[in-house]
């Protein structure tokens, strides 16, 4: 490979994508089977691109790339480090999952330009990972979320168009917030470059202070509506549960988007060496993480629908990641970057597979009560069961591996006995609300339409009994299962994997934690003896 | 005039806060628009107020005004404004097919218990429109 090609690498994650997604609109919008091509040719390109990418990072100090070769802070960067390339690896995975799911489901007919807006979605959310500026990571979140509209409206239909209103409605919002805290903060800090932002932050003067931590909670208000923390998470169940089913996969990842601003932002600018600011998020975060864990598990017992009860499942597991952020210690880190990897997997399996049972129960959809039985759904039971018991955390599989990497983590922690009690009690509550689910739905159900099954309820529902399940798939038929697999087969890896792993965490977090090489990368090795 | 600026985007927010609050989509959208017009207003004034001062480099000026948060607010305008056509023909549509341009009939609700009375006495009146 040529140095020229070596020197633009970095930026390879957003250029391709960026590409392919007007290629699609422009040239194959009228054939379907060419754009399912090169989407899928595209996201597996970009899994080998994460990957390389990943080596890159692990094996050096922060990589830096300068658009249109200004030196930062006056142009704006990308910076690479262990933190951005495993977002973006994380990124390619799920979307090699997602891409294959929606074109062999089906999902990307149902409406217009799927894989275009597939791929400015990746876009986005690779800028956002990639980019070491606080404006431009601005500008990425609107590339992502204006993507997000069109994915979530994919395939349309009332409830959909009326959740989705409510959706671009919140994010309008959180933007202009994020303005509001941006200009804050270039209004005290003469700059919006992240590790520049590092330095002078430590040099705002006493009369700025207020302002400044002003601008960093603001920030933080923006951040967290992206995490779907409390008291802003009310979005997140109406948005992801009418998104289509592979859309909602993929959403898995924004809300670690929201996740990864905060760890960046709150460790580089806000983080030791921030003076009077520095660790301002933590005191907010922990309790609303608290807050969150068991809102969204009481939610997992409550909801009415299998899709609804994924979506609080989701709000539950950004609760626990952010306990493990809200710590800020090398260790807590480890532990909420490896919770990171999989609950994005979890959820990811749990909505495919939500998808799959929705697919073919016909006129129940999602409700939890009993429908008579459908084809697969010994196999969906076991997908399912897998999924509830990675999300739930037990063991085997990795969500064991992370609860357990949090608890042991908050040991330290002032507020460990709360953190234990609540963590422990709701991952509890979330075994029985998916049991209560998985016996409805799957259980119960297999003895709907029996002959010896005196259930009159059930039975009403029962009329008229369909065919009995066919014990073989077609090749077709088994695709969507093979994607859904992958993802639950992700958690296998992490739990199987779970060493070298945590060794790559690790120096992640000591990366994080020692934000000068990545100053350094940025600015030049004179960052702070300068100005 | 630092007095006029904060003012104007006092109350452009205050405004704009009130109208999202409200029930339904058409004061929500102009709501939403009217923040972002406070929004451009004070990025404009992060990097301080100056009259007469060029933002570029010219052999004449004394001194200059900060170029940077200009860049900024035509970003954040084309953003604004193009988000604001989103969400203006997605209300339409939201409108179109529900029947109702209530923002917070929470879409769940409907879907998971007995058919919404409200919706469908709401999408009566939307057939009558017809």
């Amino acid at each position: 490979m040529s140095d020229l090609t070596l020197d633009h690498w970095i930026l390879m994650p957003i250029v391709l994508p960026a590409l392919m997604a007007p290629a699609i609109v422009l040239a194959m919008r009228h054939d379907l089977v060419l754009q399912r091509v090169f989407s899928i040719a595209a996201t597996f390109a970009l899994l080998g691109i994460a990957i390389d990418l990943t080596f890159q990072a692990a094996g050096g100090p922060p990589q830096l790339y300068e658009l249109g070769n200004w030196d930062a802070p006056f142009g704006i960067v990308m910076v690479l480090d262990r933190l951005s390339a495993l977002m973006v690896l994380l990124t390619a995975i799920l979307a090699v999952g997602v891409v294959l799911y929606a074109t062999t489901s089906g999902w990307d007919k149902r409406g217009r330009h799927f894989h275009a807006l597939f791929q400015f979605q990746l876009m986005g959310i690779n800028g956002a990972f990639l980019t070491g500026d606080i404006f431009n990571l601005f500008v990425f979140f609107e590339v992502l979320l204006i993507a997000s509209y069109g994915l979530m409206l994919h395939g349309g239909g009332a409830k959909r168009a009326r959740a989705g209103l409510q959706y671009v409605a919140v994010n309008l919002m959180g933007s202009t917030l994020f303005l509001f805290a941006v200009g804050t903060l270039y209004g005290v800090t003469g700059t919006l470059n992240m590790a520049d932002l590092a330095i002078q932050v430590s040099r705002v003067p006493a009369s700025d202070q207020a302002l400044l931590q002003i601008a960093g909670v603001l920030l933080l208000i923006v951040f967290a509506v992206k995490a779907a923390l409390v008291p802003i998470q009310f979005w997140l169940p109406g948005a992801y549960a009418n998104a289509p089913g592979p859309v909602a996969a993929l959403f898995a990842i924004m809300t670690k988007v929201g996740a990864y601003a905060i760890l960046r932002v709150y460790t580089l600018v806000f983080g030791g060496g921030a003076g009077d600011a520095a660790w301002l998020a933590a005191d907010w975060l922990m309790p609303a993480a608290i807050v969150t864990l068991a809102v969204g598990m009481i939610g997992v017992l409550g909801a009415s629908g299998m899709i609804r009860q994924v979506c609080f499942a989701v709000i539950g597991s950004m609760g626990t990641l952010m306990i493990a952020i809200a710590l800020f210690t090398p260790e807590a880190t480890v532990a909420a970057l490896y919770y990171l990897i999989h609950s994005t997997f979890a959820a990811a399996a749990l909505f495919l597979i939500a998808d799959l049972v929705v697919a073919r129960r016909g006129a129940d959809g999602d409700r939890l009560r009993t429908a008579p039985r459908f084809p697969q759904s010994g196999l969906l039971a076991g997908f399912f069961f897998a999924g509830a018991i990675g999300m739930a955390g037990m063991p085997p599989l990795s969500g064991f591996l992370g609860k357990l990497l949090v608890l042991d983590a908050a040991m330290s922690s002032p507020s460990m006995a709360l953190i234990w009690t609540v963590v422990l009690t709701t991952s509890l509550i979330c075994i029985v609300g998916f049991a209560r689910s998985g016996s409805t739905l799957f259980w119960k159900s297999a003895q709907v339409g029996l002959p010896q099954v005196g259930d009159t309820a059930a039975e009403e529902d029962a009329s008229p009994v369909p065919p009995p399940a066919p014990s073989t798939m077609t090749m077709a038929e088994g695709l969507p299962f093979a994607a859904a697999g992958l993802m639950l087969a992700g958690m296998v890896a992490l739990s199987a994997f779970a060493g070298p792993i945590t060794d790559y965490l690790e120096g992640t977090a000591w990366q994080l934690y020692n934000p000068v090489a990545y100053i350094q990368a940025v600015l030049g090795p004179d960052a702070f003896t300068g100005q | 005039m630092e007095l006029l600026v904060a003012s104007a985007v006092g109350a452009m927010t205050a405004s704009g806060l009130y109208l999202v609050l409200r029930a339904r989509t058409f004061p929500v959208i102009v709501g939403l628009a009217m923040l972002s017009y406070a929004v451009n207003v004070f990025l404009f004034a992060t990097g301080r107020l100056a009259i007469d001062l060029p933002p570029v480099i010219s052999d004449t000026a004394e001194a200059y005004t900060d170029p940077l948060p200009q860049a900024l607010v035509l970003t954040a305008i084309v953003i604004s404004f193009g988000m604001t056509a989103v969400i203006v023909v997605l209300a339409l549509r939201a409108y179109l097919e529900s029947g109702t341009d209530e923002i917070d009939t929470a879409a769940g609700e409907c879907e998971a218990g007995q058919p919404n009375a409200d919706t469908s006495h709401a999408a009566e009146g939307a057939e009558a429109g017809r």
